[in-house]
C-alpha cells in the first residue's frame, strides 16, 4: 500500500481496525481524489482558478459542522499541529527522530531548525541546524555585544489546505487524505518533480532512495494509530505540538485557542495546518 | 523588512536544482515545432506565396523536432517507465496533465498534414517497381491512385489541418509557457505573461531555425536560395523577435518598476547570477545585435549575398537567444531558492542522464530525423501551382 510510510508500513498502516473515525484507506482516498479531479475538469473548463477554492470548500464545512455540533461520535477528524517557536532550543533531536524513523536519505530533510539571529546593525541572519546536536555552524557564535536577540525555527510540510503541490502534481500522486494529511503515493509518482518548484516552502525533495517525491507524512504510519509523529514526540521541550483540531478538547485546539498563531507565507494563500506562535516579518 | 546580509537556503535547495537542461532543452524543442509550422501554415492558411520553397521542407521540420519533442522529458522523469501514467490517470488540476493529450494531438496531425501534402510524390513512388516502393506503399496508406477530385480534397483537408494546427501549436506552446507562469512559489515564473513569452519566443527560434537550415541546405545542394523568400521569413523574423524581447524585458521591467518584496532578490539574480546569460547573451548578442541585422536584412536594396550572411548570422543568434531565454527562466528560476535570501547554485551536468552531453546527443536526433524524411520525400519541391 503505497500510502504508507516507508519504513514499518507494509505491517501496521495498511490495517484499518485501528484507523480514527473518519480515517480513510488511501487508495480509496486516492480514487475519491481522480474522481473529485475528474469532475473539477469539467467544471474547470469554465472556471479553472476556482478548482482549488471548490475542492476545499467542502472541507472547510465539515470542519465547521463538527465544531459547531456533535458529539465526538462521527466527528471528522482533522489532524493539525502546532510549532512553539518560543520553546524552541535548537537542539535538532527532531530532525534525527524523523531521519530515523522515515529512513530521510543523508542531505535530504522532511524537517529542519532555522536559527535567525538578529543583530544590533539592523541585519538578520539564518542558518540551519542539519545535524542535530544543536549544530549552527555557519553563523559567528552569538555575541551579546553585537546580537540584539535570536530564536530557532522548527520547519515541515504544512500539510497546507489548499495545496499547489497537489494542484500540480500531473498524475494524482500527490493527494490529501480525509483527515488532512497530505502525502504522495510512492507508486505513481513519475518523479517529475513538479510539486517540488510548486511547494513555495522548501519541504518537498526528490528522494534519492525512491526516485520519487518526497516530504513529511506527519508519521502518517504513526498517526493512524494515535500515536505522535516521532519529531513531536521527541521534542524535549513541547515545541511542537500534534493532534486532531476538530477536536475542541485536544491539547492542540486547546493551545490554538489561547495564542496569537501565524501561519508562514499566508499571502500566498496555501492555507497551511503546520501552525506557528511567535514567527517574525523575517521567517521565511 | 530589515536588510539581511548572510545568505540561507532551503536545506532541501543544497543539493542543487530539480529540473536540469534536460528541462531546457524540452520548451526549447516544442518552441521549434511551433515556430516551422507557422511558416507553413502561413503559407498554406494566409497564402503567403513567397514561402513556397521552404513550405514543404518546414513542415518536415517541424514533425522531426515534435517527434522528439518528448524524449528530454523522458530522460528527466526519476520514474520514466510511469510515464504513460500521465495518460491513463491525468489530474486536471495540473498544468502539466494535458501535456500526452495536446502532444499527441499534435504530432498526429503534422504526420496527417504531411502525408497529404506528399501525397502526390508518395503515390507516383509507389507505383514504380522495387523495393523501395514497398516504403511509398506503407507511408501511401493503400491509396495508390489519385484522381482531380481526390486531389481536390486532399487540398481542402491540408486547409483545415493548417487552420487548426495555429491554435493547436499556440496551445501547445503557450501550455509550456502556463507550467511555469502558473507556479504562485516562485516570483521570476509566476507571471500571466509567460505563456504569450514562451509563445512569441518558439515562434521566433521556429523561424530562425528554417533560415540557418534553408540556407546551409541550399549551400550543399548548390542552388541559389530565394532571394524573396529569405528576406521575407528575415522580415517575420524581425517582427516576432520585436514582440519577443518586448514581452520579456516588459515582464522585467513591470517587477523592477513595482520593486515589490521579491524585486530585491531578483534583482540580484539577474545582475549577479545570470549576468552572463541574461544580460550579455539573451539581451545583448541574442536581441539587440540580431535586431538590427535583420532590420538591415530585409530591406530590398541589399544584394542576396549579403542577405544571406546577414540571415545566417542572424538566425544563429536569435537560435541562442532563445536557448539562453529557456535556460534563464527554467534554471534561473530555481537558483531562487524559496527562502529568498540566498542563490542555489547550478553546477551544469556533463556525464549521466541529464547530462549536457545526453542533451547535445537528444538535440541531433531531429536533424537526423530529418535527413531522413527529406532522402524519402521532396521536400524541397515547390507546388506546382506556385511554381
Ligand atoms: S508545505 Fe509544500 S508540500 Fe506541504 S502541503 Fe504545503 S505546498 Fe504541499
Ligand atoms: S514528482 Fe511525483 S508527486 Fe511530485 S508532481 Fe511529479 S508525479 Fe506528482
Amino acid at each position: 500500500m503505497s500510502c504508507c510510510d516507508k519504513k514499518g508500513a507494509k505491517d501496521t498502516c495498511c490495517e484499518t481496525k485501528h484507523e480514527p473515525t473518519g480515517v480513510m484507506d488511501a487508495s480509496e482516498s486516492r480514487r475519491e481524489f481522480i474522481w473529485d479531479a475528474v469532475k473539477n475538469f469539467t467544471f474547470g473548463a469554465l472556471t479553472l482558478t476556482a478548482i482549488p477554492i471548490f475542492i476545499e470548500k467542502a472541507d472547510a464545512e465539515e470542519v465547521h459542522t463538527d465544531k459547531d455540533g456533535k458529539e465526538k461520535t462521527g466527528h471528522t477528524v482533522l489532524f493539525g499541529y502546532l510549532v512553539d517557536t518560543t520553546k524552541c532550543i535548537g537542539c535538532g533531536g527532531c530532525m534525527l527522530a524523523c531521519k530515523k524513523e522515515n529512513d530521510v536519505p543523508d542531505g535530504e530533510f522532511r524537517t529542519w531548525v532555522e536559527r535567525y539571529v538578529y543583530y544590533k546593525d539592523g541585519s538578520v541572519r539564518v542558518d540551519v541546524n542539519l545535524k542535530g546536536s544543536f549544530a549552527f555552524t555557519e553563523l559567528p557564535p552569538i555575541d551579546k555585544e553585537t546580537v540584539e536577540k535570536s530564536f530557532f525555527v522548527p520547519k515541515l510540510c504544512n500539510h497546507c489546505t489548499d495545496t499547489p503541490c497537489i494542484q500540480v502534481c500531473p498524475v494524482g500522486a500527490s493527494f490529501k487524505t480525509k483527515e488532512g494529511v497530505v502525502l504522495v503515493d510512492y507508486e505513481q509518482c513519475i518523479g517529475c518533480a513538479y510539486c517540488v518548484q510548486a511547494c513555495p516552502f522548501g519541504t518537498r525533495f526528490i528522494n534519492t532512495k525512491t526516485q520519487t517525491a518526497d516530504k513529511c507524512t506527519w508519521c502518517y504510519h504513526r498517526i493512524q494509530h494515535g500515536e505522535k509523529p516521532a519529531c513531536v514526540d521527541v521534542c524535549p521541550t513541547g515545541t511542537r505540538t500534534f493532534g486532531d483540531i476538530n477536536d475542541p478538547e485536544s491539547e492542540i485546539s486547546k493551545t490554538l485557542a489561547e495564542n496569537r498563531i501565524d501561519v508562514l507565507k499566508s499571502y500566498l494563500g496555501t492555507r497551511p495546518k503546520t501552525r506557528y506562535i511567535g514567527l517574525t516579518a523575517e521567517v521565511v | 523588512m530589515m536588510p539581511h546580509a548572510a545568505e540561507f537556503i532551503f536545506p532541501n535547495d543544497m543539493n542543487g536544482v530539480a529540473w536540469t537542461v534536460m528541462i531546457v532543452l524540452y520548451p526549447y524543442i516544442t518552441g521549434l515545432v511551433a515556430g516551422a509550422f507557422v511558416v507553413a501554415a502561413l503559407y498554406h492558411v494566409f497564402n503567403f506565396k513567397v514561402f513556397a520553397p521552404v513550405a514543404r521542407f518546414a513542415l518536415a521540420a517541424s514533425f522531426s523536432f515534435a517527434a522528439f519533442a518528448t524524449l528530454p522529458l523522458l530522460l528527466h522523469l526519476h520514474q520514466p517507465q510511469r510515464a504513460f501514467f500521465i495518460m491513463f490517470m491525468p489530474n486536471f488540476t495540473s498544468a502539466m496533465a494535458g501535456f500526452g493529450f495536446i502532444y499527441s494531438f499534435y504530432l498526429t496531425l503534422l504526420a496527417v498534414e504531411i502525408l497529404l501534402v506528399f501525397r502526390s510524390d508518395i503515390v507516383a513512388m509507389a507505383n514504380e517497381k522495387g523495393v523501395k516502393s514497398l516504403l511509398y506503399k506503407a507511408l501511401s496508406l493503400g491509396v495508390l491512385r489519385e484522381t482531380a477530385k481526390s486531389k481536390e480534397i486532399d487540398q481542402k483537408w491540408i486547409h483545415v489541418l493548417s487552420i487548426v494546427g495555429i491554435p493547436g501549436a499556440c496551445v501547445l506552446h503557450g501550455y509550456v509557457g502556463f507550467i511555469f507562469g502558473g507556479i504562485k512559489a516562485n516570483p521570476w515564473w509566476s507571471t500571466a505573461l509567460m505563456p504569450v513569452i514562451f509563445l512569441s519566443s518558439a515562434i521566433v527560434s521556429g523561424v530562425a531555425m528554417l533560415i540557418l537550415l534553408y540556407v546551409i541546405i541550399s549551400k550543399m545542394r548548390r542552388v541559389s536560395v530565394d532571394d524573396e523568400c529569405l528576406r521575407v521569413m528575415m522580415k517575420l523574423l524581425w517582427l516576432f523577435l520585436i514582440l519577443a524581447v518586448t514581452l520579456e524585458s516588459l515582464e522585467t521591467l513591470n517587477m523592477a518598476y513595482e520593486a515589490g518584496e521579491e524585486w530585491h532578490m531578483i534583482h540580484r539574480l539577474i545582475t549577479e547570477k545570470l549576468r552572463f546569460s541574461f544580460i550579455y547573451v539573451q539581451l545583448l548578442i541574442g536581441s539587440a545585435i540580431p535586431f538590427v541585422l535583420l532590420l538591415i536584412g530585409w530591406m530590398k536594396k541589399i544584394g542576396p549575398r549579403t542577405r544571406v550572411t546577414l540571415g545566417t548570422i542572424s538566425s544563429l543568434l536569435v537560435l541562442i537567444q532563445v536557448l539562453s531565454m529557456r535556460f534563464n527562466v527554467v534554471i534561473g528560476g530555481q537558483m531562487l531558492s524559496k527562502s529568498f535570501r540566498g542563490f542555489v547554485d547550478y553546477i551544469p551536468e556533463w556525464h549521466g542522464r541529464e547530462g549536457i552531453f545526453v542533451a547535445i546527443g537528444v538535440f541531433t536526433l531531429p536533424f537526423i530525423l530529418l535527413t531522413a524524411v527529406s532522402q524519402i520525400l521532396p521536400v524541397w519541391k515547390v507546388d506546382a501551382h506556385d511554381h
